[in-house]
């Protein structure tokens, strides 16, 4: 308990649960909310009772999840929930993702956060089309540990020849994939326990860690420290006022960059480019409520000042002088589409979104769609529809400060915004820019 | 390599979410109910801007139903962060006939709350507000954004709510829809605890062990000292002085008390650590319904 109150030791682990209707998804999150102790008194009672209303015959671990009333009354799971829990190691927040039509649009969403994902898969039917599916969305969202948890080990009697059959077929899809996850796969049973919170002696073949014991020990967060130091700026500070801040000073000619660091580190002196212009100068200061630091922590917030006056605002970019950053408005990306009203085609135009920036931006050329069952590119069709994946060019109306999306899940990632409706339709990442030598590089009105 | 805590993700990502707000929206609020978790919100809104002032009010809807304590600490808070402060009052929603106040002994203020807050968005034309709503509360706050969209009528339609990637949010929206923004959305009350241990952030004595007059209806444990909830015959009968605080603070008839001698933050810290009941089960609105909390939530509350 003394662990649990204090604060300091423990960090944040953000994953994501996927796998097919039926397969244990709400048992395992139930199991590790019960066993972890984040399941209240009130909260047990409430979904014991309302497990007796509907006639469930046992305590349905599923409502604890499902907490809107049509999905309550037709026994589906509607959209993203979160949930938390935590033990002495670690604090967890969970994406539950739903398994039906928008599936991919829910998992797409949840994985854009996660450190990991748990991909589900029942014992008894071993790697099916939806789990290679899982992985290819995990894959492509680039959540570098998987846990291949094989679920339902009690229906086929903890027997390791099934476990090593479905490891197997699991390694030989994975190695198809482009960049290869951290796969740490498990024998569980969620219904009854084993290996989910404490080690199962129906398992001695297996030596590896039960789940939680993953969970809590896992090294993620290593792209922020390792990527190259980037800081979208987000606004600008001005105070506009001749007072005196104990901490700042005269706050008259006060301008601060605020911003969240996306990834590396940032020291005061450090030589750094300011976008939209990529003007050179320096870091003069590094700016918190809690007073001045010497360097930045990546994930953390700062107001940043520089040097020189250098012209930027929101959409701006801050990066280290010898680090340059993509600047251009024509690139290839990956995208996924949610739409279900509306396609996608070649010509079509939206809002774009990237870090804090927003340009225009109009698709250039369809590339390929990916079925996500067979992996295989296609050509046939220059039409996404809802859940559709694939790759396209798009061109902005001004330039936007990027990396790929290989390299930074930060720098990488937009969204599309459906110009009538302002709903997000697409979820993209970025490949790499379109270089053209003989391509007038002036900007383009659109 | 450094590793920073669940504390400092969380409470860069509450900042990165109160300047998304100040820049993506024209005339954003804060509302301040002079609870723990708006409190919180509100600090951090300090530190997202600082050294500059706050570039929004705080928003405060009165139901008339308040601890003196609550108020006390409310005009103290708001002069201590520098900021403006703005109240939609229920009972000017009442008074001007624009709803009716609910009757019998149970009679609550908390869902009239709804037209104050709509009424004042509209009459200061704010274009988002700035909530200190959690996740872990309640089921369907599970379900909620970061950035969670109300039509024109300040309805949320769960089923169709925008999806959320990475860290970017999509605050578009067309005139006269708003959107409601919760920068405390992954907080946990656990989280929320430690944060005002850790930032030593002073709180409304009402969440500290004290004496008061309680009465005991429905398992709960309702505040007899203010006046504000009227007592059955057999009630005054039973009205008892004991040691408690209170987990939540809001309108003076529906928010319960729990015994506790926990006097100072880490008892509490302690004592929310053991505890085998939510917050939100000390909350006489929550019990209405199942689905209490969505359907006031579809309607426009907090």
């Amino acid at each position: 308990m003394d662990a649990l109150v204090n604060p300091t030791e423990s960090s944040l682990l953000h994953f994501t649960t996927a796998g097919s209707v039926d397969d244990g998804k709400s048992t395992l999150i139930g199991r590790l909310l019960y066993d972890s102790k984040s399941i209240f008194e009130d909260q047990l009672l409430a979904v014991e009772e309302s497990s007796k209303r509907r006639g469930d015959g046992h305590v349905n671990l599923a409502l604890l999840t499902d907490g809107l009333r049509a999905e309550r009354e037709q026994g589906i799971t509607i959209d993203v929930a979160y949930r938390y829990f935590a033990t002495p190691k670690r604090k967890f927040i969970i994406a539950d993702t739903p398994g039906h039509i928008q599936y991919t649009r829910n998992m797409v969403t949840g994985a854009s956060t996660a450190d990991l994902a748990i991909i589900l898969v029942d014992a008894r039917l071993g790697v099916i089309e939806q789990t290679m599916r899982h992985t290819y969305l995990a894959s492509l969202l680039r959540i570098e540990n998987i846990i291949l948890a094989i679920n339902k080990m009690d229906l086929v009697e903890f027997d390791q020849g099934v476990y090593d059959k479905i490891l197997s077929d699991y390694l030989t899809f994975a190695q198809g994939l482009d960049k290869m996850p951290q796969i740490c796969p498990i024998p569980i049973s969620a219904l009854n326990g084993d290996n989910v919170v404490e080690r199962s002696l129906k398992t001695p073949w297996f030596s590896g860690p039960t789940l939680l014991q993953h969970l809590e020990t896992v090294q993620v967060h290593a792209e922020t420290t390792t990527a190259k130091a980037r800081f979208p700026v987000q606004w600008v500070i001005r105070p506009i006022s001749d007072q005196n801040d104990a901490k700042v000073g005269n706050l008259h000619d006060y301008r601060g960059f605020a911003g969240r660091v996306a990834s590396g580190t940032f020291r005061v002196g450090d030589e750094v480019l300011v976008y939209p212009s990529a003007m050179k100068t320096r870091i003069a200061g590094i700016h918190t409520y809690d007073g001045l630091q010497n360097e930045t922590t990546p994930q953390l917030s700062y107001s940043m000042t520089v040097a020189d006056e250098i012209d930027t605002s929101r959409g701006g970019m801050i990066v280290k002088a010898d680090e340059p950053i993509e600047s251009g408005h024509e690139f290839d990306a990956m995208i996924c589409w949610f739409a279900d009203k509306k396609s996608l085609k070649p010509r079509a135009r939206f809002h774009l979104r990237h870090t804090t920036n927003e340009v225009r931006a109009v698709v250039t050329d369809v590339l390929f769609k990916v079925n996500i069952s067979t992996l295989e590119k296609s050509q046939d069709s220059q039409e996404f529809s809802l859940n559709d994946i694939g790759c396209i060019r798009l061109r902005t109306s001004a330039p936007i400060f990027f990396d790929a999306y290989s390299e930074n899940r930060t720098t990488g990632s937009f969204i599309l915004v459906d110009e009538q409706t302002n709903n997000t339709v697409a979820a993209g990442m970025i490949l790499k820019p379109v270089t053209d030598a003989f391509e007038d590089d002036s900007e383009v009105s659109i | 390599m450094a590793s920073i805590t669940h504390l400092q993700f969380l409470e860069s990502e509450a900042i990165f979410i109160l300047r998304e707000t100040a820049a993506q929206f024209q005339k954003p609020a804060l509302l301040f109910s002079g609870g723990k978790d708006s409190i919180v919100m509100a600090w951090l809104a300090r530190k997202a801007f600082y050294p500059s002032k706050l570039p929004f009010p705080l928003l405060h809807v009165d139901t008339g139903h308040n601890f003196p304590e609550a108020m006390t600490y409310r005009d103290w808070f708001v002069k201590e962060v520098g900021a403006k402060l703005i109240v939609g009052s229920v009972q000017k929603c009442i008074d001007e006939g624009i709803v009716q106040e609910e009757k019998g002994i149970n009679a609550s203020r908390n869902k009239l709350q709804t037209a104050a807050l709509l009424g004042t968005i509209e009459e200061y034309q704010f274009d988002a507000c700035l909530g200190g709503g959690r996740r872990d509360e309640e089921k369907a706050r599970a379900k909620e954004r970061f950035f969670s969209h109300r039509d024109e009528f300040g309805q949320w339609d769960p089923k169709n709510q925008r999806p959320e990637l990475w860290n970017i949010f999509n605050g578009r929206k067309h005139f006269g829809e708003h959107f409601r923004v919760f920068p405390l959305s992954n907080w946990t009350e656990m989280d929320v605890w430690q944060y005002i241990r850790q930032e030593n952030i002073p709180l409304p004595t009402l969440y500290f062990s004290h004496q008061r007059r309680i009465i005991e209806r429905h398992n709960q444990l309702l505040d007899a000292e203010t006046g504000f909830i009227p007592l059955l015959e057999e009630e005054k009968a039973n009205v008892r002085e004991m040691t408690i605080r209170f987990r939540t603070v809001g309108d003076a008839t529906c928010t319960g008390a729990v015994e506790s001698t926990a006097s100072t933050i880490d008892e509490i810290v302690a004592e929310v650590a053991a505890a085998r009941q939510t917050e939100r089960g000390t909350r006489a609105d929550d019990k209405r319904s199942e689905t209490a909390m969505e359907d006031r939530k579809k309607e426009g509350y907090f």
